[in-house]
C-alpha cells in the first residue's frame, strides 16, 4: 500500500529563491487543520568567540523579547491568543526558529517572524530578565549527570578552536558577562537573508504562502551579513582519553563514549547510520542495547547514534547504569565496537536495518513537522528534491562492506573519548 | 467529525475503531484497565514492572523476536503505565498491522515470565528509578503525591518504592499478571487505514477465542477529605530551590473538570495534549512569578483521572530570588481568581488554544488512538471527541466558582525543595 506517489518529491514540494537569496520550501497536506513553519538563519554559535560563548543563543532568543513595533506582552499575546507558537533558539552553525498554528494564522505566525527577526530592539530589562533565566538553567544542569557526561565528552573529542567543544548555551562564567550590545553587534553582522530557509507544511495554498514570505522577508537586506568561516578539522583521538565527574547525592551513572563521525554530505554518511543501527538502535537499540540491557541487565537506556551535521559530528553511545557496573557496561559496549570494526554484519542484520529504514519513512512523515522537518534537511544538506522518492533504491544499493569501511572509517576501540558523570566517591 | 464505532466482542472485549486515510498506517493499541493507582503497599511499581515482563517473550514470540519484526516492517511499538492504566501500542504501515494483532493478542495470555528474565530485568527498573531520582524534581514529587494521599494509591510514584522493587518477586508480578490482563478488562483500538468491516472481522477471528476471566476487583482505597493545608520540605545536594503547590481537583467526569482546565489556562498556560503545545508567556502566574524576576519558569498542570487527582503548579525559583517571595506571589494570584473575575478575553484565549492543541494532538494516529483508549478508560471515548464543545460551554462564572471551591489553603499540599550543599563536582581525566 505504501507507493512512491505518497511520498513528497519535486511534483509536490515546491521551491522558490527569492532575489535576496531566502530560499522557501512549501508542501501542502489538506488533511490537517494546521501549519508547521521550520527554517534556519546563518546565525549559529560558530560566529561567536569563546569568551562570549553563549552569545548565538541569547541574540536568538531575545529576538522575541521586544520589536520597534512590539513589546514582549504584545507579541506573545499575538501568538497565544490564537494558539500558535513560535520559538528562535540558537544552534552551531545556524539558528532555527519554528512554529506551529491552525492553518488560518499562518499570515499572522510570517508577519511575526518578519518583524522579530528584522526589527528586534532588545530592551535591557528583558535581556537581564532572559539572561537570568538562563544562568538559572545553566546552573541547574551543572547538577544533571546526562548533561555534564554529555559536556565533558565534547570537550575531549573537540579541539578549544572547534564551535563543537561548545555548549550553545554559553556557561555560567561567559553568560553574565554578554551585553545588549554584544547582541545588537551579533544580530546587525550575522541575521539576513542570505541562505536562509523555510518551510511551511500544512493545510496552506503554495501561492498563497509564498506570497506571504515576500510580503514580509523578501526586501530584507542585510549587506553587512559576514560569510561563513572555515571551520578547522577535528582531529580523531588516537589513544584513549577518560574523563569522571562526581557529584553530590547522584544515585545513576551516565556514561558518553565516541569518536568524530561522519558529517551529513560524507559519502558514507548513509554506511554509518545504518552500521550505527545495527550497532546501537534496530531492535531496541541494537547489539548495545541486547547485550547492556536485555542480556546483563546492566541499564534502563543503552543506545548509539550518528549525529552527522554540516561539519563532522560525534558518533556515540549513551547509557545509564548503576554507578557499580560503569566498567562492565564500558568493556561491553567496546566489545560491540570491536565487532563492527573486525566483522562485517550479516546479510540479515543488512536486510533487516534497511527495511527498517525504508519501512519507517510513512510514519516519520506522517504529520506536518516530521514533513516540515525532513524538507528542512534535505534543503540544508542539498539532498534533492527527490531525495525521499530515492530513498529505498540509495538504501537498498549498500552493501555489508559498505557499512564495514564505514565502520572502520571512524570507531576504534583503543582510541576515543569517553565521560562518565554519577555519584561522588 | 466522528466516524469511531464502538464493539463489544462476546468475551468483553471493547474495541474502538476509526478510520483514517491519510498516510497508509495504523496504529494498534491494547490498554489494561490497572494501573498504580491499584497497588498494594509492598508491591508498588508491579504495574509497571509487568509491562516491562510483556516485552521479554511468549512461547510464540521469544523475546527479541518482536523488536526485531517490528522495525523489520518498519513500524514502533511501545508501552506505558500510569497511575490508571497500563496501555501498550504498534504503529505500523497497514499492510502489516497483521503482526500487531497477533504480537497483542499472544501476550494478553502467554507472557512468560521467565524467572532470569525477571531478575535482569529488576537491575533494569532500578537503573530507571535511580536515573529519575538524579533529578531534584522527582524526589519533590513524590514527596509531594505522598502528602497529598495518605490512602488512595495515587501516593505512590508509578515506578514504585525502592524497597519494593528489590524485594518483589516473580509470583508477585505472574499474580497480578493473571488477575488483570484478560479481554474483558482492556479496550482495544484501531486508528489508521483500514476498511472498518475487515478489520472487525480480523480482531474476531484473533482476539475472539480468548476466554474472559474473572472480572477484577481492583484495589482502590478513597481518599478521606483533607482538612487542613499539608507542607513537606526535600533537602538535598543542589543548585535551585523549586516550589510545588498541588491543590486536590475532581475526576476528569467530573463537571468541574473542565472548569478547573480553563482555570489551568488562564493560570499557568494550558496543558498540552501531545501534538505540540502553546507557551504560558501571557498566563497570570508567567506575569506575576517570572516576568517579576521571582521564577525562571514554571508549569501547571491538569491530567484527566479515573479518581479525584492534583492541579498541580511547579515553579523553579531563580538565582537570587526565595522561595518564601515565590509563594507569596503565588498566593497572591490564588487569591486574586478566588476573588475577581477573569477576563472575557481571557476565556476567549483559553477556549480557542484548546482548539488549536486538540487539532495538534489528532493529526497523528498514534495520538489519535491513545486519547480514545484513555479517554474509554475513565469515561467513554466521546469523553475526547466532545472536549472542545465542552470546554466551551464554561462560562467566567463558571471559573470563579471552581477557584474558589478547590483553590483553598485547606485542599493544598505545598512543598519545597531546598537544595543544600550544592557543588559543582570534582573532575577527573586519565589519558
Amino acid at each position: 500500500m505504501t507507493t512512491t506517489s505518497t511520498l513528497p518529491g519535486p511534483d509536490t514540494i515546491t521551491r522558490v529563491t527569492l532575489d535576496n537569496g531566502i530560499t522557501i520550501l512549501v508542501y501542502e497536506n489538506h488533511t490537517s487543520q494546521s501549519v508547521v513553519i521550520d527554517g534556519t538563519v546563518r546565525a549559529g554559535s560558530l560566529y561567536e568567540s569563546p569568551a562570549k560563548n553563549g552569545l548565538a543563543a541569547l541574540t536568538a532568543r531575545s529576538l522575541m523579547r521586544g520589536t520597534t513595533q512590539r513589546d514582549f506582552n504584545a507579541i506573545f499575546a499575538g501568538l497565544e491568543n490564537i494558539g500558535a507558537d513560535l520559538g528562535i533558539n540558537g544552534g552551531v552553525h545556524r539558528a532555527g526558529f519554528s512554529g506551529k498554528a491552525l492553518a488560518e494564522d499562518l499570515p499572522v505566525l510570517i508577519e511575526l517572524l518578519g518583524d522579530v527577526l528584522r526589527n528586534p530592539s532588545f530592551p535591557e530589562e528583558q535581556v537581564e530578565r532572559l539572561k537570568g533565566e538562563i544562568f538559572t538553567g545553566l546552573q541547574y544542569r551543572q547538577q544533571d549527570t546526562r548533561y555534564r557526561a554529555n559536556r565533558a565528552f565534547r570537550e575531549g573529542l573537540y579541539p578549544a578552536s572547534h564551535p563543537l567543544h561548545y555548549s550553545t548555551s554559553g556557561t555560567l562564567e561567559t553568560v553574565p558577562m554578554l551585553t545588549v550590545d554584544d547582541i545588537k553587534q551579533f544580530h546587525q553582522t550575522h541575521y539576513g537573508p542570505a541562505d536562509m530557509i523555510i518551510v511551511i507544511v500544512g493545510d496552506v495554498q503554495t501561492d498563497a504562502a509564498i506570497d506571504v514570505v515576500h510580503n514580509h522577508l523578501g526586501d530584507w537586506k542585510n549587506p553587512n551579513q559576514a560569510d561563513v568561516p572555515d571551520i578547522p578539522e577535528a582531529p580523531q583521538a588516537t589513544q584513549i582519553q577518560k574523563t569522571v565527574i562526581g557529584l553530590p547525592g547522584k544515585t545513576q551513572s551516565d556514561i558518553m563514549l565516541g569518536v568524530v563521525g561522519p558529517s551529513r554530505t560524507a559519502e558514507d554518511y548513509l554506511a554509518a547510520a545504518l552500521a550505527n543501527s545495527v550497532l546501537g538502535v534496530f531492535g531496541m537499540m541494537g547489539r548495545i542495547g541486547q547485550e547492556v540491557r536485555e542480556k546483563q541487565g546492566l541499564a534502563y537506556y543503552a543506545y548509539s547514534r550518528v549525529d552527522g551535521g554540516l561539519t563532522p559530528g560525534p558518533w556515540y553511545v549513551s547509557a545509564g547504569v548503576d554507578p557499580n557496573d560503569v566498567d562492565k557496561a564500558i568493556d561491553s559496549i567496546l566489545h560491540e565496537i570491536r565487532r563492527m570494526v573486525t566483522e562485517p554484519v550479516s546479510a540479515e542484520d543488512l536486510s533487516d536495518n534497511q527495511s527498517y529504514f525504508i519501512g519507517h519513512l510513512p510514519l516519520q512523515l506522517e504529520n506536518n513537522d516530521g514533513v516540515a522537518d525532513a524538507l528542512l534537511r534535505i534543503e540544508t544538506y542539498n539532498l534533492g528534491l527527490d531525495y525521499l522518492i530515492q530513498y529505498r533504491d540509495t538504501v537498498e544499493r549498500l552493501t555489508v562492506d559498505d557499512l564495514l569501511a564505514a565502520a572502520q572509517h571512524y570507531l576504534n576501540p583503543d582510541a576515543y573519548v569517553s565521560a562518565v558523570a554519577g555519584p561522588e566517591d | 467529525m466522528s466516524n469511531v464505532t464502538r464493539h463489544q466482542l462476546d468475551n468483553g472485549l471493547t474495541v474502538l475503531l476509526k478510520e483514517v486515510h491519510h498516510t497508509p498506517i495504523i496504529s494498534w493499541w491494547v490498554l489494561y484497565r490497572v494501573g498504580s493507582r491499584n497497588e498494594r503497599t509492598g508491591q508498588t511499581g508491579v504495574s509497571h514492572w509487568v509491562e516491562h515482563m510483556l516485552f521479554k517473550g511468549t512461547e510464540a514470540f521469544p523475546a527479541g523476536y518482536l523488536d526485531r519484526a517490528i522495525d523489520r516492517a518498519g513500524g514502533l511499538w511501545n508501552a506505558q503505565t500510569s497511575s490508571d492504566y497500563t496501555a501498550y501500542y504498534e504503529t505500523l504501515p497497514a499492510d502489516k498491522i497483521d503482526l500487531a494483532l497477533r504480537a497483542e493478542a499472544d501476550r494478553m495470555v502467554n507472557a512468560v515470565f521467565d524467572p532470569e528474565e525477571v531478575e535482569s530485568e529488576r537491575t533494569v527498573i532500578i537503573s530507571e528509578r535511580q536515573g529519575a531520582e538524579n533529578s531534584p524534581t522527582f524526589w519533590l514529587r513524590e514527596q509531594v503525591n505522598a502528602t497529598a494521599f495518605h490512602v488512595h494509591g495515587y501516593h505512590h510514584e508509578i515506578i514504585g518504592d525502592m524497597i519494593d522493587l528489590k524485594t518483589m518477586t516473580r509470583d508477585d508480578l505472574y499474580a497480578h499478571y493473571k488477575r488483570h490482563y484478560m479481554p474483558n478488562n482492556a479496550i482495544a483500538v484501531a486508528v489508521g487505514d483500514f476498511d472498518t468491516d475487515e478489520m472487525l472481522a480480523n480482531i474476531k477471528a484473533i482476539y475472539g477465542e480468548i476466554p474472559a476471566g474473572e472480572t477484577p476487583n481492583l484495589f482502590v482505597r478513597p481518599e478521606p477529605e483533607q482538612s487542613g493545608e499539608r507542607r513537606v520540605k526535600v533537602e538535598r545536594p543542589g543548585n535551585n530551590a523549586f516550589v510545588h503547590v498541588a491543590y486536590r481537583a475532581p475526576a476528569a467526569t467530573d463537571e468541574d473538570w473542565f472548569k478547573l482546565a480553563i482555570l489551568d489556562s488562564v493560570m499557568s498556560g494550558p496543558s498540552g495534549m501531545g501534538g505540540g503545545g502553546v507557551g504560558n508567556k501571557t498566563s497570570r502566574l508567567y506575569k506575576a512569578l517570572v516576568e517579576t524576576e521571582l521564577a525562571a519558569g514554571l508549569g501547571g498542570g491538569l491530567l484527566p483521572s479515573i479518581d479525584p487527582y492534583l492541579y498541580n503548579i511547579v515553579v523553579t525559583v531563580r538565582h537570587g530570588s526565595s522561595i518564601e517571595a515565590v509563594e507569596a506571589a503565588l498566593d497572591e494570584q490564588i487569591d486574586r481568581i478566588c476573588n475577581d473575575n477573569i477576563t472575557d478575553a481571557e476565556l476567549v484565549k483559553a477556549k480557542k488554544q484548546a482548539r488549536a492543541l486538540f487539532a495538534y494532538a489528532t493529526e497523528s494516529v498514534t495520538g489519535q488512538a491513545f486519547w480514545l483508549a484513555f479517554a474509554e478508560n475513565f469515561d467513554s471515548y466521546t469523553w475526547f471527541e466532545d472536549y472542545v464543545d465542552h470546554l466551551e460551554t464554561v462560562t467566567i462564572a463558571d471559573v470563579r466558582d471552581v477557584a474558589q471551591k478547590y483553590l483553598r489553603p485547606q485542599n493544598r499540599t505545598v512543598g519545597w525543595f531546598v537544595p543544600i550543599n550544592g557543588n559543582n563536582g570534582h573532575t577527573g581525566e586519565t589519558s
